[in-house]
């Protein structure tokens, strides 16, 4: 077992991104585009993303449907190869590795929780087996005993009891699931866990004790958390620091409770103008308008300028770095330029 | 609700006859909702919310069937009726909007031809006045272009103009009753902003009433008057929305309100309620959610409650407010 001190956040990054980008083919056929001439089409999920994550910490990706943060999940674990730029754990720069042997020394240290419960775990192993399994593959303990005693060890830990370990995954709830997903991340001693919409699938009263679990296990293990969700209320409170992104790029990087306090970028703007009032103030709200263009073909200059009300001519040609505000990094030249306002952004349209 | 209720629901019961006995999903649910009134239902995944909005409609996956109580609109019985009589009802007086819109639309014919059948089937006008009136329809749900999206096939729709070329369907009779069921949980965020507001706009300007079943309780408090809260097969909770959410009064309210995570709001751990829902082959004897209740006593472990005023028109099925101890 690892110290259960947690680790102290702040000491220097232990996940450090920058410049990372994945392309995806999407062309058609080889003969379609010889016989129909059609074009190579590339989908440009991610477009240089640059973060980093401090150890202790939750680091949230939150967007649209398309905006690429499930692409980013899957490079931080190592499950796609970057097509540009670089993903460091803890020195090792791991984004474009191609061999199995590189990836070794850090494999074990990350884990990732998928949003599925029902589709993550074999449905024809016991959950002792399913668990046992990181501990097998990277051969952490040997023996039959030491094996099972770590398992009986990590079920507590989710909150389940040794007794479950003999059942299927059909015999569990969907957030029990969850759980045993969670424990088989926490088999190898993980440092940093990758969560793909760990509650997305579930109902409102189990993703709450799902959320509670992941911050008392990141209170006792020192995890740190790439948080990946479509839900602004679950990244507000789960959070340490959020990244807005849309379509394949951030808009907006700044602590959580600056960013729900005071969000500069146009987009998190209007993405929070869509959360519903639930404590029935009143506020006025306006629903964002337009959808979210596809990523193959994004718009020029800033992708977000079809549906800013604030974009000029600038947006629409050269496209925004994200640039200090504060404590937040906002890529807009609007605000670069102080011409969106504070405050609520007004002009509602019909629905 | 000083009017004359448009729907009326009365002891319903669902059952689902099977070879391990029958399960209950929907037992003894009753409320009413006015016209022009947003009833949201709200509750989590086997709660007999959907349930409860298909036997409305008619539309009971056998072996499911209506085991008991009654359905009526506007005065009249509809939960006995032949087949073809409720197909008739459903469309021109009940509209139906569901989760994912393209299991509700035929992915063969053009969004304008199953407009204009739908609209021809339910009211005696010409091919030509009825595309005028889908026309007229897909504007009104705020597809840009219609002229040219009217020809046009569901695929070549996203996902949140398909809802609402769905939403256009269901209206196409001018019924007096929506059943949307999770109408919005399919699609992103900033979209289901646009179908409630677009939901509420025509609810106030055709004077439609809705039930909205939805597990997401943000979805309701921005759109309904009234919410039913729905555990195991029954109301537990139902009253004016605000109230609802503002002064929950049953114990399973309580909690699921705590269990949201909420902006602004900075609690470092949320509201857990432990354990979860029974399944429908194990609801425990007593109130349903004894065994999670925070504030159970012995009446709750051998005795069901029944809804209890706790406020005016708000009531909890809870045995805490039994002898008006809950007016205080």
């Amino acid at each position: 077992m690892r110290d259960a001190a947690p680790a102290k956040p702040g000491k220097g990054p232990l996940v450090k991104v920058v410049d990372l980008a994945r392309y995806f083919d999407v062309s058609p056929p080889l003969l379609n585009r010889m016989l129909e001439g059609k074009p190579r089409q590339i989908l440009r999920a991610v477009d240089g993303v640059d973060f980093a994550i401090g150890k202790g910490e939750t680091f949230s990706l939150v967007g649209e449907s398309g905006c690429g943060k499930s692409t980013v999940a899957r490079l931080a674990v190592g499950l796609y190869r970057a097509t540009r730029g670089s993903i460091e754990f803890d020195g090792h720069d791991f984004g474009r590795m191609t061999r199995r042997q590189d990836m070794a020394p850090i494999r074990s240290r990350i884990q990732m929780i998928f949003q599925d419960p029902y589709a993550s775990l074999n449905p024809r192993w016991r959950v002792r087996e399913i668990i046992a399994e990181p501990i097998r593959a990277y051969r952490l303990l040997s023996g039959d005993r030491a094996i099972n005693a770590r398992v009986d060890e990590l079920l507590r830990q989710v909150r389940l009891t040794p007794a479950d370990g003999t059942k299927y995954p059909h015999e569990f709830s969907g957030g029990q699931r969850q759980r045993i997903s969670i424990a088989r991340a926490l088999a190898s001693n993980p440092e940093f866990l990758v969560c793909d919409e760990p509650t997305s699938a579930l109902d409102v009263s189990v993703q709450a004790q799902i959320l509670n679990l992941m911050k008392d296990l990141q209170r006792e293990l020192g995890l740190t958390y790439l948080f990946i969700s479509h839900n602004l209320a679950v990244v507000y409170h789960i959070s340490d620091r959020v990244g807005v992104m849309y379509l394949g790029r951030l808009a907006e990087v700044a602590p959580a409770r600056a960013l729900f306090r005071r969000p500069r970028h146009p987009y998190t703007r209007m993405l929070l103008d869509t959360i519903p009032d639930m404590d029935m103030t009143g506020r006025q709200r306006m629903p964002v308008a337009g959808e979210v263009p596809s990523p193959i073909n994004p718009p020029s200059g800033c992708a977000f300028h079809p549906r800013c009300p604030f974009a000029n001519d600038r947006c629409k040609v050269e496209r925004p770095n994200p640039l200090p505000h504060d404590d937040a990094l906002v890529a807009c030249h609007g605000v670069e330029e102080g011409r969106v306002p504070e405050g609520p952004i007004a002009a509602p349209r019909a629905a | 609700m000083q009017n004359e209720p448009l729907l009326r629901v009365d002891g319903l019961r669902v059952e689902f006859p099977g070879r391990r006995g029958t399960l209950v999903a929907v037992d003894d649910v009753s409320f009413d909702i006015a016209p022009g009134e947003v009833l949201g239902v709200v509750g989590e995944s086997g709660a007999g919310k959907s349930m409860t909005g298909s036997a409305i409609i008619g539309l009971l996956e056998p072996p499911g069937r209506i085991a008991g109580g009654s359905i009526s609109l506007d005065g009249r019985r509809i939960d006995n009726l032949p087949y073809e009589e409720m197909r008739r009802i459903r469309g021109k007086h009940i509209g139906a909007i569901f989760q994912d819109p393209l299991t509700s639309l035929n992915p063969l014919y053009s969004v304008g031809r199953q407009l204009v059948e739908t609209i021809t089937t339910h009211s005696d006008i010409s091919e030509k006045a009825a595309r005028d009136r889908a026309l007229a329809l897909l504007q009104e749900v705020g597809i840009p272009a219609p002229e040219r999206r009217i020809d046009q096939y569901p695929h070549q729709f996203s996902g949140g103009m398909r809802q609402r070329v769905v939403i256009a369907l269901a209206l196409c009779a001018n019924p007096r009753l929506i059943v949307a069921d999770e109408p919005t949980t399919a699609l992103d965020v900033s979209i289901q902003a646009q179908i409630i507001a677009l939901l509420k706009r025509l609810c106030r300007e055709h004077g439609t009433a809705v039930m909205l079943v939805t597990h997401d309780m943000g979805v309701i408090a921005e759109t309904a008057d009234r919410v039913a809260v729905m555990y195991a097969g029954r109301i537990a909770e139902i009253g004016p929305v605000r109230d609802v959410i503002k002064n929950p009064r049953h114990p399973y309210t309580v909690g699921l309100m705590g269990s949201i995570p909420r902006m602004g709001h900075d609690a470092e751990r949320l509201t857990q309620i432990d354990g979860s829902m029974p399944r429908l082959t194990e609801i425990p004897a007593g109130c349903a959610f004894n065994p999670r209740c925070p504030y159970v006593f012995d009446r709750c472990r051998v005795e069901r409650p029944d809804r209890m005023a706790v406020a005016p028109f708000h009531e909890a099925a809870c045995w805490k407010y039994a002898d008006g101890v809950g007016h205080a």
